[in-house]
């Protein structure tokens, strides 16, 4: 596996802040005040069990859902504050690779790919939109799959069609829900290949939220708790596992042993 | 925690006012983006075109029997007062005022109705329609839109192509019996139908035609709960809109009996 390599981070430049994020469903507390800032070239793992609201987190970064109280900035703009022009203008900017994908199954990859493209873009040649679909898909390593359908793919081929499907519109900001979850062990490492190869040739910010260890450790290059509905110290992968907090202990603990 | 919820009636009575409600903000929404770009006309001419491809072999099975069948039943009643010249202008009210639209509405309820609650019903469930939205692109103008405006210029498509099968199947059951042309037997079917009523037949498929496509795309756009929601959204669209459709019905009669007068 390819080791994440040393990339600028400016950490007088951030890209997302959020402060004193709270978000509930009914009854249910999920985010309790967050706060976090992500820098320019940064990759960021939050990690967290199941159900702990990490979803939930980055889809209000994406202005999907609603925070109840609290700031969300991103490249500048106040999520949740801005109109739908401003909002579309800005989710241009952000990459969201889904936990499932969610590729559009009525469509082929390379329909797929030109979707949001086209749909975005007007007046681009056949030959633009070949080139970029060409250049997206080679950079996951799928050229050959462009006439399938989504329900030919496997798991690991469809996060990687999910991948060049966000890239394809060139994002500063990559969020990624869970990219290995569901993935063999070697498919999940040629995954993290990819987010590595991503921040590299697109020089982007990412999030990449999991509860793989492996994961985290090799992506990022800070890591943080997300535990019952709040943020644990960010530090690096050995800075948060060497602390005395029981949960995080039980956490790496059970990502290595079973 | 905080207290249980207080409902106004019972849990599901609410939940019909709300439903009935947001169905409402729903179709108010979709006449406020219907004239906005993007118009996305490629699409409404493949989901038209799906429509077609979809029901076209029921409709025409379904209104050719029913033609064939209607007429047969009418023969003998008309027999006995020797009133079976009046046989081709019963056939006409009865498929333009009545079969044509309705029973059309029903066949694209069953056929057209569930599969686009059940497809946009996946499409939630899979978060597919949240992948539209962070793409940028507007999710109810792609789907909804172009569905609803596919299913309100097909339905009366539809009713009209039902009503003259049935007629021609009808035509060949009275071609059995009397000689007749093609010609003359729809001359005769059209006599007693009066401009009114053709207007009241095409209005009642146009709303037929909007309320199929709104109420599918509303328990699509609204599915919940992975694969069962789909199910559900698919098997509701289909009954209420059944169940619309037959109030629809009444009133549009009732009105144009009032604007006879
Ligand atoms: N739209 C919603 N409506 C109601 N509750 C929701 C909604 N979205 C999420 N929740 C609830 O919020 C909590 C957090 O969900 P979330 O999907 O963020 O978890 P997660 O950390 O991503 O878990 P996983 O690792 O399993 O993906 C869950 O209890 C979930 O049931
Ligand atoms: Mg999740």
């Amino acid at each position: 596996m390819k080791k994440l390599q040393k990339h600028t981070i400016n950490i007088n430049e951030p890209v997302i802040t959020i402060a004193g994020l709270h978000k509930s469903f009914d009854e249910l507390e999920v985010l309790k005040g967050i706060d976090f800032q992500l820098y320019k070239g940064e990759n960021l793992a939050i990690l967290g069990k199941s159900g702990s609201g990490k979803s939930v987190l980055i889809k209000i970064i994406i202005g999907l859902l609603k925070p109840d109280k609290g700031d969300v900035f991103v490249l500048g703009q106040q999520v949740d504050k801005i109109g739908i022009k401003a909002l579309n203008k800005l989710r241009l900017r952000i990459g969201f690779s889904f936990q499932n994908s969610a590729l559009y199954d009525s469509m082929s990859v390379y329909q797929n790919l030109t979707f949001p493209l086209t749909m975005n873009i007007k007046h681009l040649s056949r030959k633009e939109i070949n080139h970029a679909v060409d250049e997206v898909l080679d950079a996951v390593g799928l050229l050959d799959k462009k006439k399938q359908m989504p329900s030919d793919l496997s798991g690991g081929q469809r996060k990687r069609i999910g991948i060049a499907r966000t890239l394809i519109l060139k994002p500063e900001i990559m969020l990624y829900d869970e990219p290995t979850s569901g993935l063999d062990p070697i498919t999940s490492a040629e995954i993290l290949d990819l987010i590595n190869d991503v921040q590299q040739q697109y020089n982007t910010s990412s999030i990449i939220i999991t509860h793989d260890l492996t994961c985290a450790k090799n992506t990022s290059d800070r890591i943080v708790m997300l535990l019952d509905g709040q943020f644990s110290k960010a530090g690096t992968f050995d800075e948060v596992f060497l602390s005395d907090n029981e949960q995080v202990k039980d956490f790496y603990h059970y990502n290595f042993i079973d | 925690m905080k207290q249980a919820k207080k409902y106004l009636f019972s849990r599901g009575i609410d939940r019909m006012f709300i439903d009935a409600k947001e169905a409402f903000e729903f179709s108010v929404r979709f006449f406020r983006d219907v004239f906005r770009r993007p118009f996305h006309a490629g699409e409404i001419i493949h989901q038209s075109f799906e429509i077609g491809i979809r029901s076209l072999s029921l409709i025409t099975l379904t209104g050719f029997i029913i033609g064939i069948v209607f007429t047969k039943q009418s023969r003998l009643p008309l027999e006995e007062f020797g009133a079976t010249s009046w046989l081709p202008s019963l056939i006409g009210i009865a498929m333009v005022k009545a079969l044509g639209p309705l029973v059309t509405a029903l066949i694209c309820a069953g056929k057209v109705g569930s599969g686009i609650g059940a497809e946009l019903g996946s499409m939630k469930v899979t978060e597919q329609i949240d992948a539209m939205e962070v793409s940028a692109i507007n999710p109810f103008k792609y789907l909804v839109v172009t569905r609803v405006t596919a299913t309100t210029l097909m339905v009366p498509l539809l009713a009209a192509y039902f009503t003259f099968i049935g007629l021609y199947g009808s035509f060949l059951n009275v071609r059995l019996e009397e000689s007749t042309s093609l010609t003359v037997f729809y001359q005769n079917a059209f006599s007693s139908i009066g401009f009114i009523d053709l207007y009241a037949a095409v209005a009642k498929s146009i709303v037929f035609g909007f309320t199929i496509g709104i109420v599918g795309t509303y328990k699509g756009f609204n599915a919940t709960q992975g694969t069962r929601g789909v199910g559900r959204a698919a098997n509701q669209a289909v009954i209420v809109t059944m169940f619309l459709i037959f109030i629809e019905e009444i009133v549009i009669v009732q009105i144009t009996n009032w604007m006879r007068f």
